[in-house]
């Protein structure tokens, strides 16, 4: 087991993400929380970076933590929420019984994600089994693939041609939410 | 780092993000929660995109990424709309529906 670059950068950013995801989830006032959110995306783009979809990266910190954080912070400061409205919780069962999901749906998702993955860390062939760690670190078996792999070339040439349709409807629905955003959120049209 | 690291750590961003729906009652915290869990199937279509050296999963991600940003325009709209009528954001206190 050695540790590689990639693995130090890995965790340089997973580490941080899931502490602000959870930050998310904890906070007390919204604005702490999307401001949390906004740590959490740039992680995240990080990761992106790292599995080299440099696009989707760029996107995700301009789309995400620039356009939908700007449009949460703007509705975070217009309803200008009283404390009453950040102290309230759920009852205690009810938080009990959402962590306990939680775990439940996660360990269903660890316990899937290795019998797909194929992970084998209990060793067999001693006198005794033992646990074989290696096997988390080994090497990736990433596919070979060519230098403009996630560039916008790449992903620009695929989308359109093959995903041309669902492009153009994507562009319909973006127009849709904004005719619909704005009638919903108008008082008197 | 392996596929299956990306792919325990997007489970755990998902885990984090159903909580986060399941356990607040702020409706603006919710929809943060569900982003969070958008961020993590994209990360995972990502990780397969590089394991398999498809350029697919990258468009799938930016397809991803449109609907999340129109889900929150409507949604922040329609938050705006039921505070405005019933001054509160709490998702337990809206059952106009239900009664």
């Amino acid at each position: 087991m050695t540790i590689t670059a990639e693995a130090v950068i890995f965790f340089v950013f997973a580490v941080p993400l899931v502490a602000t995801a959870l930050g998310v989830v904890l906070a007390r006032s919204p604005v702490y929380a999307a401001m949390n959110l906004v740590a959490a995306f740039f992680c995240m783009a990080g990761l992106y970076v790292l599995l080299t979809a440099h696009l989707v990266a760029f996107m995700q910190v301009l789309v995400y933590a620039g356009a939908v954080m700007v449009l949460f912070l703007f509705v975070i400061m217009l309803l200008s929420l009283g404390d009453e409205h950040l102290v309230a919780e759920r009852k205690t069962v009810m938080q009990l019984a959402g962590v306990a999901g939680g775990i439940g749906v996660f360990a269903v998702l660890v316990t899937a994600i290795w019998q797909a993955t194929g992970l084998e860390l209990i060793r067999r062939d001693g006198l005794f089994p033992g646990i074989d760690l290696s096997a988390l670190f080994a090497a990736p078996s990433w596919a070979a693939v060519k230098v403009d792999f996630g560039t916008v070339k790449a992903v620009g040439s695929l989308l359109f041609t093959e995903y041309l349709l669902p492009f153009e409807a994507t562009s319909l629905l973006l127009l849709v939410a904004i005719v619909g955003a704005v009638v919903v959120a108008k008082e008197r049209i | 780092m392996a596929l299956h690291w990306y792919l325990w750590l997007a489970a755990l961003i998902f885990t984090i993000g159903l909580s986060g729906v399941l356990l607040k009652r702020n409706a603006l915290i919710v929809m943060m929660s569900v982003e969070l869990m958008l961020n993590a199937a994209n990360l995972t279509f990502l990780a397969f995109a590089r394991q398999s050296g498809n350029v697919s999963g990258h468009v799938i991600a930016f397809f991803v990424i449109a609907v999340a940003a129109a889900e929150a325009a409507v949604g922040l709209a329609i938050v705006i709309a039921i505070f405005r009528t019933r001054g509160a954001i709490n998702v337990d206190e809206v059952r106009a529906l239900r009664e």
